[in-house]
């Protein structure tokens, strides 16, 4: 027990002299605090086992019921040890090895572990009825939120601080030949088979120790388990991961392997293909069904063997061991090695233990021929549970055998990729598994290499024909069937607080299947997820309904294998962000970010209304890096702009540019940009920011499925390029101070194309195009010298009043030009005839994306419409996405954008409206948020300044 | 994760992967109906079982591939004449 009132516990009452397979450093003592007392330990201590050394049995107070609960399995599913530790929840004890300074508290307990108040749950008992969640909370739906902060008071679940430190969670990908999940006797013997036969191995092992059973054996156990050890170490090419777990198998052998114990690390989540999986999860032993068998001082005989052989803690002082088996037998002479008075109950022999009492800990145990012993530890060995989860995640269900008293792998339903060995796969003597193991190790290896041999490519060479290893055939040892004590009491799920009546119950109420039964009591769904609890749920509903546990199944194992941190499946924060070789500049002028898809770019300078007047009266520079590009070069690039844009090119000459418009096959706007000529067989293409991308995969789709014949190559450029757009009516006196290429209108007039040099830097692209609706013309520079290029356009201009411009200031000068963004003004219906583009789409060339559909919207002639719309009342701006409505409240179009102009000083919008409302002059009705409605008028153009064009051709 | 085998690369985790649709004839535009072209573009077979398909292998040698997969064990073979995607 602790002793509250010290501040410092007296310690290692319960720790033994030297045992032989110990695994404590005894040289070195640490100190940690266990809620509020300082205790000692041994590096090599788990907490739990650290704990009991001190004498401590309750851990921690049940999930419903507020129990006292004590070590069950002393390893990591134990329910009874999940512990706070700092500031991280839901630590296993039994599993975590103690670190200095550590700060241990129990979970959820009020005031104290000791004198719990919640505890008053066991009174009252009957109001928490099975599928009580199902039963009680159901409505009102509106109290809800009450009902869950209630149940948050009375469930043991830890604390997370918002203030926590975010600790670092790795991520990895391997490609072993083999890899083997457990590192018990079977599971070593695999690995040394298979990286003997040639394959790389990777070997994973739940706990801080490789060997598995064979640690807490006797001598002949130790030294297989030392030899074993030396050859997997010694093999080059295993890697040996401990404190590990495969967590989960999915597809094709991927695995997610999940490693501790890395320094600076939280978590490491490994992805892992393999070629050949290896199950070597061993045998976990099942608690037994009694009343009582919660209390503290309730073991299973491997956990007594945990503690004794590998913590020298002395579990108890005066033991009832019920046992049906060998290992049993083991832990009954172990704990009389250990000076503890032991009583053996021998159910091979027809005694049972029907009930165990006490306060706070067992005190005596009642026997099924009425006898009653005292003792304050009370030891099962009453059969075992093969984990099959890994097997069931390939899609084997194990098939149940009576003789065994276990669920095993069915080897027929087993993929070829997924081999099981050790106690999983059957019964043998130590050398009967190490036989086995060794033998299908090296099968693993032979079909891991061939199936590596196979995989050049589809229809590859085949594998070279080979002999099958023979893998000998594991028996199964008989093993009486114990599941539970008559009459029915005490408690099937330990973490979730689950009785043996509450399975009867749910029986009762027609939940006469496994899976429902599961689900209607949350057996098998708390933190051993099902390790402990399955087989014995699946028992007492069978006996439950009067059907076999054959006939009753297992419930579906599903990952993950142990239950791993949402830290391990987030990892690490990948979040790449692209920005142009101008962001420093753009950073120190405080310009406000826009985040764009992945590009941070600049929203404004400050005032996006200047930025706009500046960019109308004189010369402004924007930033448009982010426009994709692509790089067209072949004799078909014609044949392929003819076939993605809606518009005509055979006829675009060299030094020409051309607008053009995409659609997708259902004659939807997918895309819009200009493209230039630059030599008789060199393109380069640009795209909206967002669409690069989808451009380049859209083009190559259409090269290499549908026209594979064609010459054209394409090349993604849209970061070789820095690119900067001058505009205003005096960009061309600015650029004509640091460029070769002639300026002069007639030399190099509107929609063209030129190549030449730039503040010195050679290879750049100039095209005089208009998006602003003024003078400007589009820098493309190579990426290395767009800083230059930029901080040398700044100083140069600096007398023509040059200012930088954001996006948003080229989104209000675009609108006023009437011109519209796909995505903004167009949406996934928006059909090319919708957006205003009657006279680009051109019916008669042969063939185009999209063509049939738009023919058909041609003719129909049904379709909304994209209009410029000017609000009447000149003082407010109707919000974007405001809609549309007719005069019985219909909806008939929407604001698709709307700002405030500068240069007009009104209003300005862009928007979708039905056909038969889309005459210039018509008045619609705008409904705004607030409810209110107000009036605009359809514009004779998109464009609202400047209709004709006439600044841009200058 | 399942494992596709792209003609170029090999066996690729699938994540690699676009997956593009079931492989199907585009109708010659000058001549369809509506009938034809909206079966073109909205109407998938779905089977349990075999189905030629078009993956794009944009994390890898960007290749548009056919190949044939049953649907019901992800088994995957060669697709010697998969309609509308070169292999």
């Amino acid at each position: 027990m602790t002793r509250p009132a010290t501040r410092r516990a007296t310690g290692g009452e319960n720790r033994l002299g030297a045992r032989p397979g110990e695994v404590i450093d005894r040289s070195r003592t640490i100190e940690f605090r266990w809620n509020g007392v300082t205790h000692t330990a041994h590096p090599g201590d788990t907490i739990a086992s650290a704990l009991a050394a001190a004498g401590v049995r309750m851990f921690a107070r049940s999930y419903k019921y507020h129990r006292p609960r004590g070590l069950l399995t002393a390893d990591i599913f134990d329910p009874g040890a999940i512990l706070q530790v700092g500031d991280e929840p839901n630590v296993r004890a039994a599993h975590r090895l103690v670190e200095p300074g550590m700060d241990v508290r129990s979970q959820n307990t009020w005031p104290s572990l000791r004198y719990d108040v919640k505890a008053v749950n066991q009174l009252a008992g009957r109001f928490l009825a099975t599928g009580f969640y199902y039963k009680t909370f159901i409505k009102p739906e509106r109290l809800w939120p009450t009902y869950e902060k209630v149940l948050r008071q009375f469930v043991h679940a830890g604390e997370v601080s918002p203030d926590s430190e975010q600790p670092y969670f790795d991520k990895r990908y391997a490609h072993p030949d083999v890899l083997v999940a457990g590192g018990g006797p079977a599971g070593l013997a695999a690995a040394i088979a298979a990286a003997k036969a040639g394959a790389s191995v990777m070997l994973v092992e739940q706990e801080h120790q490789l060997g598995g059973h064979l640690r807490w054996g006797d001598a002949d156990d130790l030294r297989l388990r030392d030899e074993l050890v030396a050859a997997a170490e010694a093999a080059a090419n295993i890697e040996i991961l401990t404190d590990s777990v495969v967590a989960a198998r999915y597809d094709d052998n991927w695995m997610a392997v999940v490693q501790r114990g890395l320094p600076h690390v939280a978590e490491r989540l490994i992805k892992a293909r393999a070629g050949t999986l290896v199950v070597a999860a061993g045998l976990i032993e099942r608690p037994y069904v009694f009343a009582g068998n919660d209390l503290p001082g309730v073991m299973l005989s491997t956990g007594v063997r945990r503690l004794l052989n590998l913590y020298a803690v002395r579990p108890g002082r005066r033991a009832v061991v019920f046992t049906a088996n060998p290992e049993g037998d083991a832990a009954a002479a172990d704990l009389r090695a250990a000076g503890v008075d032991v009583v053996e109950v021998d159910a091979r022999h027809g005694r049972t233990v029907v009930r165990a009492t006490g306060r706070g800990g067992v005190e005596a145990v009642e026997l099924s021929d009425g006898s009653r012993i005292e003792c304050d530890l009370l030891v099962t060995a009453i059969g075992w549970t093969a984990p099959t989860s890994l097997l069931n995640m390939s899609g084997a269900n194990p098939v149940y055998r009576p003789d065994a008293a276990r669920f095993v792998p069915d080897p027929a339903a087993t993929p070829d990729g997924v081999l099981a060995v050790g106690g999983i796969a059957g019964d043998g003597s130590r050398d009967e598994l190490v036989v086995h193991a060794t033998a299908a190790g090296t099968e693993a290896a032979a079909r891991a290499l061939a199936l590596a041999a196979s995989r050049p490519a589809i229809g590859g060479t085949a594998a070279p024909a080979r002999d099958a290893v023979a893998v000998p055939q594991l028996g199964l040892r008989h093993h009486p069937e114990l599941f539970f004590a008559l009459p029915t009491g005490g408690f099937v799920d330990m973490s979730e607080d689950v009785s043996a009546k509450d399975i009867l119950t749910a029986v009762k109420e027609g939940y006469d299947s496994s899976e429902l039964v599961k689900r209607y009591t949350t057996a098998t769904m708390g933190p051993a997820q099902g390790k402990l609890e399955t087989v014995n749920t699946v028992a007492l509903v069978a006996h439950a309904t009067g059907k076999t546990i054959a006939e009753t199944g297992a419930t579906t194992w599903r990952p993950m294998y142990t239950p791993i941190t949402l830290g391990a499946l987030a990892g690490r924060k990948f979040e790449p962000v692209r920005h142009s070789p101008m962001q420093p500049w753009h950073e120190a002028r405080k310009a406000t970010p826009l985040i764009a898809g992945q590009w941070i770019r600049p929203e404004h300078y400050g005032d996006p209304a200047a930025e706009v007047r500046n960019v109308r009266a004189g010369v402004g520079i924007i930033d448009v890096t982010p426009i994709g590009k692509l790089d067209l070069q072949g004799p078909d690039v014609p044949k392929l702009l003819n076939l993605l844009y809606v518009n005509k090119w055979s006829k675009l000459g060299i030094g020409r540019v051309r607008y053009g418009v995409m659609c997708a096959e259902d004659g939807v706007v997918l895309d819009d940009g200009v493209t230039g000529r630059l030599a008789e067989f060199h393109y380069l293409m640009s795209t909206t920011s967002s669409g690069a991308g989808t451009v380049w995969e859209w083009a190559e789709n259409w090269l290499q499925t549908e026209h594979p014949e064609w010459q054209v190559h394409v090349t993604p450029v849209t970061t070789a390029f820095a690119s900067i757009n001058v505009a205003g009516p005096r960009s061309r006196e600015l650029l004509s101070r640091l460029t070769d290429v002639d300026l002069d209108n007639a030399a190099f007039g509107y929609m063209n194309v030129r190549t030449g040099t730039i503040a010195g830097v050679d290879n750049c692209v100039l095209w005089r195009i208009g998006f602003t609706g003024e003078l400007s013309y589009e820098l493309h520079v190579p990426a290395s010298y767009g800083l230059h290029v930029w901080e040398t356009l700044m100083s140069t201009g600096a007398d023509l009043g040059i200012a930088p411009f954001g996006v948003e200031a080229q989104r209000i000068l675009r609108l006023e030009k009437g011109h519209f963004i796909v995505g903004q003004d167009t949406d996934g219906l928006t059909k090319a005839y919708s957006a205003g583009l009657d006279r680009a789409v051109k019916l008669d060339k042969s063939d185009f994306v999209g063509k049939p559909e738009l023919a058909w919207q041609a003719a129909r002639g049904e379709h909304p419409k994209l209009v410029g719309l000017r609000p009447l009342d000149t003082s407010m701006v109707p919000e974007e996405a405001s809609q549309i409505i007719s005069d019985g409240g219909y909806i008939v179009g929407r604001i698709t954008s709307s700002r405030m102009s500068p240069t007009l000083g009104h209003p300005i919008c862009l928007g979708q409206v039905d056909a038969h409302l889309a005459d210039p002059g018509t008045r619609l009705t705008v409904r705004l948020r607030n409810g209110s409605d107000t009036t605009v008028e359809v514009t004779a153009e998109h464009a609202h300044f400047d209709p004709e064009g006439e600044r841009q051709r200058v | 994760m399942m494992l596709l085998t792209c003609p170029n690369c090999g066996a690729r985790n699938v994540s690699e992967f676009r997956y593009v649709g079931e492989s199907k004839s585009r109708p010659d535009p000058e001549t369809t109906t509506p009938g034809e072209w909206r079966r073109y573009l909205y109407f998938h077979r779905n089977p349990a079982g075999w189905i030629k398909e078009t993956w794009y292998h944009g994390s890898g040698c960007r290749r548009y591939f056919g190949i044939e997969r049953n649907t019901v064990d992800n088994a995957q073979r060669a697709a010697a004449d998969t309609a509308g995607a070169t292999s």
